[in-house]
């Protein structure tokens, strides 16, 4: 039995049981949903639609129906690439880098965080895909045999790198997410009342009995898968920011890029952890699961991160500086002081003034002041992606060719879509899946329950 | 898991993790053959209680990342350096060695990928887990709160089950 000290404050509150836990993980998916619900729902689906006109429109009219110009030649699509890719790195960060350090306080937000790294993989797919423009021919990036003869990918560019990556994270997550709700799966399938229910929940159990040999390939997988998502996840976000830094662009083509981006998405996935996880603990009250320590413990994560993202900014600035390179220390005087000077000051007060409020034990465990914050860097998060991007790009060395870029109606369709898409996913798992992976959970019940932890403790005193 | 054994089997069910894990040992000591344990979670330290070997899947892993790594080795080989050689900016892909730096991340990429697509297939594989299979547990509670033992039939055995705590026995 695995013994914790008493000092540690228990991760699942109350006075619960092993059946408690099945009856609470069980319950949104059994019970109708909240009006709350129908009402996000109604909107995300919205966006999501308004996202698919957008898609459509510029697959029928070319990539011209975008605010791109000469100058300009990346803007918000890779911009959001990059923000929703950051963003799901938390996902992976929580269900592997934790498990392998044994925080057992990853246990009731592994899953959701698993499930948001999957929807906004989906949505940073999205945005090169697209823009290849003719998306039929998408296959082109594969390394296989095609009508020209012996014409093969380009195993030299970052840019074919991060297909591999790409496809590699969001298959692995996909597996190690999967596996781990298999027995969760079961659990439904055999409490399910309606056969129409059970049968779903059936298949998607695959059988699933909880033999012991089982569990225990079960346990050495998911160490495994753990132990390969850890680099996995940190090579995705490296390999994502040599598109910039392998490239000769003033501002792009810098060493500091992959740990930078690493830290970057790190943070930002987790802010979205919280806006997901606050607003779903209070509409299918998992409150006793989810609890002010999970939402704290994330809060000291995003602490850390943004103020590394802020050392990495200062250090781009100060290493321009001492470059020499003029070019290099236009780049960087004109995003603080050039036209975009209110998105860079955008990004410098959302990612690293704002998270230092987290120093405070008081904010970091309020609710809505976490909320807001969470909000608060990705807005951050998008604006650095943008300003690395645009502003790196828009005055290039030919002052004839300086320009601005603004988005279109399509620009700004595709990007709220692909919110609305992503929310639309997460509702609907929200709805149908194993919010906690409850299996995992009842491992901790006796050690870290409140009911449990009290029971130690008065043994301790006892002995004294 | 003893094909060839065809004694009646018995099948005992607890509601505790520390009661059914006392009763493996239990009744393990007292030289009765346990045949399989249904539990709704991973209970740690019941496979060595019940005599079970240390699962090998780990080392498929690492084969399946040995022969992603070659594959890629290979498939780089073969497109890059023999089928259509390329001069980039005055940098030609001379030989494979020379061009594997610019490798590294799809090196490392197809390892993770092999490794992990075809370790969890293995793990369905022998599992006997696939979409649409019968539950495998006999009881539908032991994925919810209750831990199932199911053990030979012989003397004494269900005295020896009653005393180490089961809350419900059954012949099958």
């Amino acid at each position: 039995m695995h013994y914790e000290s008493p000092v540690r404050e228990p991760l699942v509150i109350g006075d619960k049981t092993y059946h408690d836990i099945t009856r609470d993980v069980a319950r949104p998916i059994e019970t109708t949903a909240p009006k709350m619900w129908w009402i996000a729902f109604s909107i995300a689906m919205a966006m999501f639609l308004w996202g698919v006109g957008g898609i459509l429109w510029t697959i029928a009219n070319g990539i011209g129906s975008w605010g791109l110009n000469k100058t300009v030649g990346w803007a918000w699509d890779i911009t959001n690439f990059v923000w929703w890719v950051g963003i799901g790195h938390a996902g992976t960060l929580i269900s592997a880098v934790l498990l392998l350090f044994r925080q057992k306080w990853r246990m009731s937000i592994n899953r959701s965080a698993e499930a948001m790294t999957i929807f906004s993989v989906i949505q940073a797919a999205l945005f090169p895909v697209i823009h290849m423009g003719r998306v039929w021919l998408a296959y082109f990036v594969l390394p296989i045999p095609n009508q020209f003869g012996s014409l093969w990918v380009n195993f030299n560019s970052p840019l074919l790198w991060d297909v591999f990556a790409l496809s590699t994270y969001l298959s692995v997550s996909t597996v190690f997410w999967y596996v781990g709700l298999i027995p969760d799966f079961a659990m439904i399938r055999d409490r399910a009342v309606n056969p129409i229910q059970k049968h779903i929940y059936k298949i998607l159990s695959f059988g699933w009995g909880g033999k012991v040999k089982h569990w225990q390939r079960f346990e050495e997988v998911s160490l495994v898968l753990a132990g390969l998502a850890t680099p996995l996840v940190l090579s995705v976000h490296t390999i994502v920011s040599m598109d910039f830094a392998t490239s000769v662009i003033p501002g792009w083509h810098t060493t500091i890029f992959p740990p930078y981006f690493v830290a970057g998405a790190i943070f930002s996935g987790f802010a979205m952890v919280q806006t997901l996880l606050i607003i779903t603990r209070k509409l299918f009250n998992l409150e006793d699961y989810i609890t002010i320590q999970h939402i704290e413990m994330m809060n000291i994560i995003i602490m850390l991160t943004g103020s590394i993202v802020g050392v990495a900014y200062i250090t781009e600035l100060f290493i321009a500086w001492y470059s020499g390179v003029e070019y290099e220390q236009y780049a960087f005087l004109n995003r603080a002081t050039g036209p975009y000077w209110w998105a860079y000051w955008s990004m410098m007060t959302c990612n690293v003034f704002s998270p230092q409020f987290m120093w405070s034990k008081k904010l970091r465990t309020n609710l809505i002041f976490t909320f807001i914050i969470s909000i608060v860097v990705n807005i951050g998060m998008w604006f650095e992606r943008f300003v690395i991007i645009v502003t790196s790009l828009h005055r290039d060395y030919l002052p004839s060719s300086w320009s601005m870029f603004s988005p279109t109606a399509v620009d700004i369709a595709f990007f709220l879509g692909s919110i609305g898409f992503f929310f639309v996913l997460f509702l609907l798992y929200a709805r149908t899946f194993p919010v906690i992976a409850q299996a995992e959970l009842k491992t901790i019940l006796k050690s870290s329950g409140e009911k449990h932890k009290k029971h130690h403790s008065d043994d301790n005193h006892g002995h004294h | 898991m003893d094909t060839t054994n065809s004694k009646p089997l018995v099948r005992a069910l607890y509601d505790d993790d520390d009661v059914l894990l006392s009763a493996v040992k239990e009744l393990r000591s007292k030289g009765v053959r346990i045949t399989e344990a249904y539990t709704p979670f991973p209970v740690h330290g019941l496979d060595k209680a019940m005599g079970l070997k240390e699962t090998r899947i780990a080392i498929a892993a690492f084969l399946y990342g040995c022969l992603g790594l070659t594959t890629i080795i290979a498939l780089t080989y073969y497109q890059m350096i023999l089928d259509w050689p390329m001069n980039i900016g005055g940098k030609p892909n001379a030989t494979w060695g020379w061009n594997m730096p610019a490798f590294v991340p799809v090196m490392f990429e197809l390892t993770v990928f092999f490794a992990a697509h075809l370790m969890v297939w293995t793990f369905f594989i022998i599992n006997g887990l696939y979409p649409g299979r019968e539950a495998q547990n006999p009881d539908q509670r032991t994925t919810d709160d209750k831990f199932m033992l199911e053990v030979e039939d012989g003397e004494k055995v269900l005295e020896l089950l009653k005393k180490s705590g089961a809350i419900e026995i059954a012949h099958v």
